[in-house]
């Protein structure tokens, strides 16, 4: 994870120019531009309000759902402009993944689960849709816990399972980009490590966008971090310059606990 | 202050007042479904038999069976919940799946449901006569069979189309409630995996749902199987031995037989057996219907948790 100033900058993923985002007359968001870049663990701090989860949830168009929101400005993926007249949001979700704060698996079972952004989008033999969901499961490391229960109910994994399962559901359809909202607050401290632990393996793979409103899980998973406050971006820096070295007054006080 | 752990006389008088009258009431409810299952066993088990179930009425409704009723019935209530089922559940999709949730059109539909709840079933009748078989039925008969008088008179089909219209507010509301109750974040977890709208409906929504739109669908089935009185106009024979064989042909219902044997019958004395034995059979075959949902529902609870 560690990268040296040597090493040039990794390629940009998303890049996201004057967002905005407001709900009715109130602006929750921007506008901010920002470069989210390639196989990279990004991470969202700042306090409760200040837009962290309005941004993620531009970024694959999950806020086209929400009947009040106004999105203006430009999210462009690999260079492709995500809120452009012809792009349909749902193509655009395929490319990038989300898994929520609550574990909100389907009460199906647990391969079903897996299989079903596959199922979907076109029809699969079977053979190849288990090799997926095996598959995804290993990335998501909890082929081993359930690789004898593919058949049962999803509802009947613990809660630190039921949030790996939603991740290997998202990584089934093999996206870009994984988008993450505190996905590990709900969860105890051994079920946390086993998906911080996760992040950093998938890196590897996908670029991935997590909101956390721990500091140290920050630290530890991202390399990138940006700090949002009043729907503003404050800060966006290496991670270790964050914590480290901010050149904000209010990210320094942020990431030293003063406020929050 | 002093805290206070002694039960004080008024809240144990308290207590016990309530339990008395939770008491009473669970005995009133209990005790008159008791009174009417083993009134009607007692006296409609002795004419009950083998040839009642299989027979035609015959000596002028003082002998024979039930038989056509029964069909009748059945074949009514199948008609009514495939037709009324699969619309009250589009709409209720509709209403909560759909429209936004400060439509006008929405708000309209849902107060017409809940009028609708409110009609009584007589006027059902009325409007089925109205409808169906005054106006639908002939323009049927006109336009499609060269003008020979098929639709345009009382027959199973418009009576199965009323009962449909009748238990529509039931399925509505039920699917509605059950819509409600699947969380959105399940919602959100299709569409953040690239379901279309529809996907989202059909694949996870819906499926969640079913055992809540059964619940809906037993209550319609019930309601439908009972009432009476919208059939008056629109397709309950009298009196006809033989089972419809097209939609257009008149049926015989087992409530409307009911209110035949005890308001019609030419002598009182030698038709109450036979009375209490369709009663009987009424009531089995509504509690058979709903237990056998009752299961499917349960199976299905079972399924999915
Ligand atoms: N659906 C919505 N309708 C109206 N306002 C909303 C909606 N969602 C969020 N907001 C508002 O937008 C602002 C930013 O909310 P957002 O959820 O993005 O914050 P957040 O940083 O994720 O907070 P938290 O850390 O508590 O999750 C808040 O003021 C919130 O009240
Ligand atoms: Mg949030």
């Amino acid at each position: 994870m560690e990268r040296t100033s040597t090493t040039p900058p990794p390629s940009v993923k998303l890049s996201i120019r004057d967002l905005q985002v407001s709900y009715g007359s109130k602006r929750a968001l921007g506008p901010i531009s920002v470069d989210i870049y390639e196989r990279n663990v990004t991470a969202l701090i700042g306090p409760s309000g200040c837009g962290k989860s309005t941004f993620l949830r531009s970024l694959n168009r999950m806020n086209d759902l929400v009947p009040s929101a106004q999105i203006e400005g430009s999210v462009k993926l690999d260079g492709t402009e995500l809120y452009g007249a012809q792009v349909d949001p749902v193509g655009v979700r395929r490319r990038i993944g989300m898994v929520f704060q609550q574990s909100n698996p389907f009460p199906k079972s647990i391969a079903e689960n897996v299989a079903y952004g596959l199922k979907i989008e076109k029809k699969l033999q079977k053979s190849e849709i288990r090799d997926r969901v095996e598959q995804a499961l290993r990335r998501s490391a909890l082929w081993e816990e359930v690789k004898d229960r593919l058949d049962e109910s999803a509802l009947r994994l613990s809660g630190g399972q039921q949030q790996r399962l939603c991740i290997a559901r998202a990584l089934a359809v093999n996206p870009d980009v994984l988008l993450m909202d505190e996905p590990a607050s709900a969860l105890d401290p051994i079920a946390t490590a086993r998906i911080e632990q996760l992040i950093h393996e998938l890196s590897a793979s996908v670029t991935v966008v997590i909101v956390t409103h721990n500091l140290q899980q920050a630290a530890r998973v991202s390399s990138y971090t940006a700090f949002f406050y009043l729907g503003d971006l404050v800060e966006y820096n290496r991670t270790e310059v964050i914590f480290r070295n901010p050149s904000q007054e209010k990210t320094e006080e942020y990431v030293t606990g003063k406020f929050g | 202050m002093k805290l206070k752990l002694k039960r004080t006389k008024r809240n144990a008088l308290g207590d016990i007042a309530l339990i008395l009258a939770s008491a009473l009431a669970l005995l009133l409810v209990i005790g008159s479904l008791a009174v009417i299952v083993i009134d009607v066993g007692i006296h409609g088990y002795e004419r009950l038999s083998w040839a009642f179930l299989t027979e035609s009425p015959d000596n002028g409704m003082m002998g024979g069976g039930i038989f056509p009723a029964i069909v009748g019935t059945t074949a009514m209530v199948f008609l009514m919940t495939l037709a009324g089922v699969p619309i009250g559940v589009a709409t209720a999709v509709y209403l909560h799946e759909y429209a936004a949730p400060d439509s006008r059109f929405a708000k309209l539909v849902r107060i017409a449901v809940q009028n609708l709840a409110g009609v009584p079933s007589i006027v059902f009748g009325l409007f089925g006569l109205g409808f169906f078989i005054q106006w639908v039925g002939p323009g049927i008969d006109r336009f499609l069979l060269g003008g020979a008088r098929m639709f345009g008179q009382p027959g199973i089909l418009w009576a199965s189309l009323t009962m449909a219209v009748l238990t529509l507010p039931v399925v509505i509301v039920a699917t509605e409630e059950a819509l409600s109750n699947v969380p959105n974040s399940v919602r959100e977890a299709a569409f953040a995996l690239g379901a279309t709208k529809f996907q989202v409906v059909a694949t996870v929504v819906v499926p969640q749902s079913l055992a809540g739109i059964l619940t809906g669908g037993i209550l319609a089935v019930s309601r439908g199987a009972g009432e009476v009185a919208p059939l008056l106009f629109t397709g309950a024979a009298y009196f006809l031995p033989e089972l419809p064989s097209r939609f257009s042909d008149q049926f015989m219902h087992l409530g409307y037989h009911v209110y035949v044997l005890s308001t019609q019958s030419p002598d009182v004395d030698a038709t109450q057996p036979i009375l209490y034995a369709t009663v009987l059979v009424l009531l089995a075959l509504v509690f058979m219907l709903n237990l056998t949902a009752m299961v499917a529902r349960s199976r299905m609870r079972r399924h999915f948790a």
